[in-house]
């Protein structure tokens, strides 16, 4: 039996990053300083298409195919609340790059990656699942640094992903902007989660429980020789302009006439 | 300025797309090179010559560019870099731009910017966080500054008054092993294309079920319009993921947009509210989405989509 089943696992990791953002119904406001935006005192929650990248990558583990999966966060102390989550969706265990609250605001996707690239040296895990973009800075760049700086292929926006027989190639379908596109990748490889990959679980109860005993390693940006000193600098946050809105009409035929004659559309 | 636009085409056309990242590099000043990796693509190397503010092509003539892959791109990228020197990289806002860009940025270990919607000088740029509910001004420390540009923000360039000349051949063929292109299924429809159509036709969670978007398909026949969706409806399975507008789908600025039974989450709005005329139409007169449309209509749409279609068909 141990000889089938070792036989039938064909990965041995996957490192799935977990970055803590702003919970997404709500609407941060931004700083009287132009600044940034307020996010103290708001609900936070883990990145909903690296929750995705987690949900698939414990499927897989499930499915008998990954011996282990590695949650990796970048973030102050607060972002251990996000990988308790992803310890409780089923990671084994963590890595937390710890930093403080001024180094985590300024934290850009490229000093991400390059994090994520020293600890992947260390961990050598065979695919290494993200989000498509997280969505508070909306950058949709660091899955695609990492495999530059790796020099491995990359899979963006999956909506499917299929380990093939051996374990050495996968199949994955992206959403492009005209419908769907099917690549092979050869592992190790990055791929990058779309909303339709899966739905991820709810976190039940006695698997919050038992993430609470499931091992958290800390590390600094220095101890992984990366300087994550921000590229680019903000000059100003500020709110959107305001659309004037509002106006309402009565009936079908007010409606085709402003169309016509106001907005001149028809 | 000397940018290098990196074009997106089929080996026959350039993308629209693309001709919009062009017109936000000419404000950048300088000279624009655009480069053109492609199997073939004479067709391509022969609009871009034209194509306004173009004053040199690179063209990258191989195979290997089939199917748009970002491992072979990046090396016809990273190749022009090291032979010109640009101080500006720009590609279009598009699943491909958005693929091959963050990984020629840390090739090149360049930060990047996605999705910009304003220029202001030579490295600061304006682009919107939070799903547009928050506008950043960024300004860049690189040498090199990468970029995709946000479609919808930019007029497309025009195929005429560029000066380029015969195009410079790159030598570098892309061909790697890492990653292969196997099949597309891109939706078919008759309609105009919904990322540029003047006109948009959108639905969402009141359309109720599925089959419903037939009666979207029908007006939108009528009145040359293209159809969107909200991330709901797409969820729902009622229409394929391209359909789907805002946050994580496609960003539109149609002269006219026309909502039914959408309520107007904030990831919606940040793919649309650029239009020039947003119209909503929804039976719940307490939806957030009338705080933003010039003409609100409460209404049941299973009653209104038919009357309009009847009352502004050609």
């Amino acid at each position: 039996l141990s000889l089938s089943l070792s036989l039938s696992v064909m990965l041995s990791r996957i490192l799935v990053g977990c970055k803590r953002v702003v919970h997404y119904q709500l609407k941060p406001r931004v700083k009287p300083d132009k600044s940034g935006v307020i996010t103290e005192g708001l609900q936070h929650a883990i990145n909903p298409f690296d929750e995705i990248a987690m949900e698939e990558a414990v499927k897989l583990k499930e499915a008998g195919k990954v011996k282990e999966v590695v949650a990796v966060s970048c973030g102050p102390k607060a972002v251990q609340e996000t990988i308790r989550t992803a310890l409780a969706m089923g990671a084994d265990r963590a890595i937390h790059v710890s930093m403080d609250d001024a180094q985590y605001e300024a934290l850009q996707p490229l000093a991400v990656a390059k994090l994520l690239s020293k600890v992947v040296e260390k961990e050598t895990p065979d695919l290494v699942f993200l989000g498509k973009q997280a969505i508070d800075d909306d950058a949709n760049q660091t899955g695609q640094m990492l495999a530059g700086l790796l020099d491995w292929p990359q899979a963006t926006f999956a909506s499917e992903v299929e380990l093939n027989e051996d374990g050495k190639v996968i199949k994955v379908v992206r959403e492009i902007d005209g419908g769907l596109e099917t690549i092979n990748v050869t592992v190790p490889a990055v791929v990058t989660a779309d909303l339709r990959l899966n739905e991820p679980r709810y976190v039940t109860l006695p698997n919050i429980m038992k993430a609470k005993k499931k091992k958290i390693e800390e590390l600094k940006p220095a101890d992984l020789g990366v300087d994550i000193s921000p590229r680019i600098d903000v000059v100003s946050v500020e709110d959107p302009p305001v659309r004037q809105g509002g106006s309402m009409v009565a009936d079908v035929d007010e409606l085709v006439d402003k169309l016509k004659n106001e907005a001149k559309m028809f | 300025a000397s940018s290098l636009v990196v074009l997106e085409h089929n080996n026959k056309e350039i993308q629209q797309a693309s001709l919009n990242a062009l017109t936000a590099a000419s404000q950048l000043g300088g000279d624009i090179s655009v480069l053109v990796a492609g199997n073939n693509a004479d067709s391509v190397v022969e609009s871009a010559k034209k194509a306004a503010g173009v004053t040199q092509v690179i063209y990258a003539n191989s195979p290997n560019y089939d199917g748009l892959l970002p491992e072979s791109f990046a090396k016809a990228v990273v190749a022009a870099q090291e032979k010109f020197n640009f101080s500006h990289i720009v590609g279009p806002a598009s699943t491909f731009g958005k693929s091959l860009l963050p990984r020629v940025a840390a090739k090149l270990d360049a930060a990047m910017l996605s999705n910009i919607i304003a220029v202001k000088g030579e490295d600061t740029f304006v682009r919107t966080i939070y799903a547009g509910n928050a506008v950043a001004t960024v300004k860049s420390k690189d040498t090199v500054k990468i970029m995709t540009v946000q479609a919808t923000s930019f007029d497309a360039a025009k195929l005429e008054g560029g000066t380029a000349g015969d195009p410079v051949a790159l030598d570098v063929d892309g061909a790697q092993d890492q990653s292969k292109w196997i099949s597309q299924e891109l939706s078919k429809s008759d309609r105009p294309d919904l990322a540029t159509a003047p006109r948009v036709v959108c639905g969402g969670r009141g359309l109720k079920e599925g089959s419903n978007f037939e009666l979207l398909y029908n007006f939108a026949a009528k009145i040359d319009a293209a159809v969107g969706a909200t991330r709901a409806a797409v969820d729902a399975g009622w229409c394929p993921s391209d359909m789907q507008i805002g946050q994580t789908g496609k960003t539109i600025a149609p002269d006219l947009y026309m909502a039914f039974g959408v309520s107007g989450a904030i990831q919606h709005l940040a793919g649309m509210k650029d239009s020039k005329y947003i119209v909503v139409v929804n039976k719940d007169a307490e939806a957030p989405f009338f705080q933003v449309a010039d003409y609100g209509l409460v209404g049941d749409l299973f009653n209104v989509v038919p009357e309009l279609e009847k009352k502004l068909a050609k």
